[in-house]
């Protein structure tokens, strides 16, 4: 399926970035007309996978994230989060609620929060290479006011 | 953006603002440290009225504040929760360890 209309940011893993990308993720969403919480879980989603590739895919540097931004004509938003960074050997572990290597600072909550606001999450990572993020999340189509 | 400590004597409330993400988080626990060893309290009432947005480094904040204060012997309740942020904390099942009002 042909996305209906992309856009691509790359931007350096900052860490005032988060709130950059979940925001930017937030407008092109608008265009779907999603409601409050849709708009909120996005932002949330895209809020860890951004924050992941700040904290853990680039530990002593700045490096390059790219985000994509994918709307489908079953008014789904697609979101790619991708970093050039040192990967995750152990996806799955990496998955587990809780587990962290992010010492007391973090929490262990990114993947099982992308997992539960969005309706689905891959991972895919190789270590020395990076690790790509697809998030994808059907919009409920609204009546219009006053119509059917 | 940031917080703001009220309260007397060992009673106090420490009100969280703006958006509590990584980027803030680190500030955030400095200053409830800080604010927490200073009073020694009894009790605080962590207050998220203000928070307009709050990820899961939202959930290492408040662990972190309600270990401090009951390692000090005091209780700490969290209030005003937004219901963006009352989502990502649910989904780490933190109202099964701090108390929400």
């Amino acid at each position: 399926m042909r996305p209906l209309n992309t856009a691509t940011l790359d931007f350096l893993s900052r860490s005032v970035n988060e709130g950059f990308a979940r925001t930017a993720a937030a407008c092109f969403a608008a265009q779907l007309d999603p409601t409050l919480e849709e708009v909120n879980d996005i932002k949330t989603a895209v809020s860890e996978a951004v924050t992941n590739a700040v904290v853990h895919a680039y530990p002593d540097r700045l490096g390059k994230v790219r985000m994509k931004l994918r709307l489908y004509a079953d008014n789904s938003l697609e979101v790619v989060v991708q970093d050039w960074g040192v990967g995750i050997a152990d996806v799955e572990q990496a998955r587990t609620p809780l587990f962290t290597t992010g010492n007391g600072e973090r929490s262990g909550m990114g993947f099982t929060i992308m997992e539960s606001f969005m309706d689905s999450l891959k991972v895919k990572s190789v270590p020395g290479k990076g690790t790509t993020v697809t998030m994808r999340r059907r919009i409920s189509r609204r009546l219009p006011a006053g119509g059917k | 953006m940031g917080l703001t400590c009220t309260g007397e004597g060992r009673d106090i409330r420490i009100a969280l603002e703006g958006e509590v993400d990584h980027h803030q988080a680190r500030r955030l626990m400095e200053q409830t440290d800080r604010e927490i060893d200073r009073r020694l309290p009894k009790r605080v009432v962590l207050d998220l009225g203000g928070v307009t947005f709050m990820d899961s480094s939202g959930i290492a904040v408040l662990l972190r504040a309600y270990k401090r204060t009951v390692e000090l012997g005091g209780a700490l309740t969290v209030r005003n929760v937004p219901e963006q942020a009352d989502k990502v904390l649910r989904a780490a099942g933190l109202e099964r360890i701090i108390r929400f009002e």
